[in-house]
């Protein structure tokens, strides 16, 4: 997250998102989805999927990251209670509409991103022919 | 505990979903169930309308204060526990579910582990409606008669059964629930891997559950249980789990209500047995007569024998 974060990624992670989710939008509904039916403890999570070389959304459990899968997290949120309660109580839709709109940091996630590329090879990049 | 009306049923009812001859311990409670259904599917033709009420707790909602808030209540009750209700009603509406006790319900999407989508809100909606009742205004002190006994015997002594429901809702990570539950079964418990197989029978046992799971699905009997869901605590105590649970032992257990529950399943567990040893000698007595006549049950063996 970062202070007046929200709004949209640009340039690469941008177009690695529209090219697994389709477009931005479609993302933010199934991020949010996935946030809104969790149930108990745990987190909601963007990965770069290091077999199948493509983002997805994951849900864990309690502290399970997807580092024990050896996926890379691009960015997350936290759906205990204990990250929302005081806050907005049991309104989970706004918690979650606030981080996408207000909070979410896609320069992070950007970075992230970056350094993932190292170690997953995400295609060749389209050069133009002369 | 919900009661709700069964009129008739309309839709079929699938094979899959009832629990079979795996539920030897259980079965004799469901099986009557299960034959009750089939007398309404016989006779019926109306659409059940069964729907699970929201039940209120049995004191005002500011009447545990300050202990535990109205706000709390305001939220936990009125907005968390309302919304498994009727997440509930809207999932069994129309199915094989619907017209079901909200026991039988959560037995049967409970399915060995593989939770089907409304037991976490059946079991949710029960245990709720336990939990409200386990509290109770001016609530606290200690057990007295058989019960004392029991938690003597089996626990050393009040205080050390104190200290480890304590210990067992503390380490709960994540959300769920601790019991304390009368472990009346055999080691096979048909639905669930028994958390405590090497535990004698017919004793008092402090158990945690994750999420919705309730020691109904290990066949255990209820008998208290405490929330430590965070939104359980989150507006009172914040972070301080351990507070919530000392103020809760100290002044809001309704020990009538575990006296009155330990009866009841020690009543339901000596039935059971009876039952037991009855068909033991049912089978006892068939198992002397000829081998024609045991031939005879192996083919037209339906659902109706064990």
């Amino acid at each position: 997250m970062q202070p007046r974060g929200g709004d949209m990624p640009t340039l690469g992670l941008l177009q690695q998102i529209e090219k697994d989710f389709g477009s931005f939008t479609n993302f933010k509904e199934k991020f949010t989805e996935a946030a809104l039916t969790f149930f108990g403890s745990g987190w909601v999570w963007l990965v770069l999927k290091r077999e199948a070389k493509c983002l997805a959304i994951i849900k864990t459990s309690n502290s399970i990251n997807p580092l024990v899968w050896n996926d890379i997290p691009i960015t997350s949120l936290d759906m205990w209670e204990h990250a929302y309660y005081l806050d907005y109580r049991n309104d989970k839709a706004k918690y979650v509409n606030t981080f996408m709109n207000h909070l979410v940091s896609w320069n992070a996630a950007a970075v992230r991103m970056v350094r993932a590329q190292a170690f997953v090879n995400l295609g060749e990049p389209k050069i133009p022919v002369a | 505990m919900v009661a709700n009306a069964v009129t008739g049923i309309a839709a079929p009812l699938k094979c899959a979903l009832f629990p079979c001859q795996g539920f030897q311990g259980s079965t004799r409670r469901l099986q009557w169930r299960k034959n009750e259904r089939q007398c309404a599917r016989k006779a019926g033709h109306g659409v059940i309308t069964a729907k699970f009420d929201l039940k209120p707790p049995p004191y005002q909602l500011d009447a545990l204060e300050p202990h535990m808030s109205h706000e709390t209540f305001e939220y936990h009750w009125g907005k968390h526990h309302r919304a498994y209700v009727d997440n509930l009603n809207k999932q069994i509406a129309g199915t094989e579910l619907d017209g079901m006790t909200l026991e039988d319900i959560v037995f049967v999407t409970y399915n060995k582990g593989d939770l089907l989508p409304p037991f976490n809100n059946a079991a949710q909606v029960w245990n709720h409606d336990f939990f409200w009742e386990s509290m109770k205004p001016g609530g606290g002190g200690k057990p007295s008669g058989e019960l004392l006994d029991l938690i003597n015997r089996d626990f050393g002594s009040f205080e050390e059964f104190v200290e480890e429901f304590k210990r067992a809702a503390t380490t709960q990570f994540g959300s769920g629930w601790a019991w304390l539950v009368y472990k009346a079964n055999r080691l096979d418990v048909g639905n669930a891997v028994n958390p405590r197989p090497s535990d004698e029978d017919k004793k008092l046992l402090v158990v945690k559950s994750p999420n919705a799971v309730n020691p109904l699905v290990w066949d255990y009997f209820p008998l208290l249980t405490v929330d430590v869901w965070e939104h359980a605590y989150y507006i009172d105590y914040q972070n301080r789990r351990p507070d919530y649970l000392s103020i809760f032992m100290d002044k809001l257990v309704s020990w009538e209500a575990v006296s009155s529950r330990l009866k009841s399943a020690k009543a339901e567990a000596t039935e059971r047995e009876i039952e037991e040893q009855r068909k033991r000698k049912e089978e006892e007595e068939y198992g002397t007569a000829n081998s024609e006549a045991v031939e005879m049950y192996l083919e037209n063996d339906d659902s109706e024998a064990d």
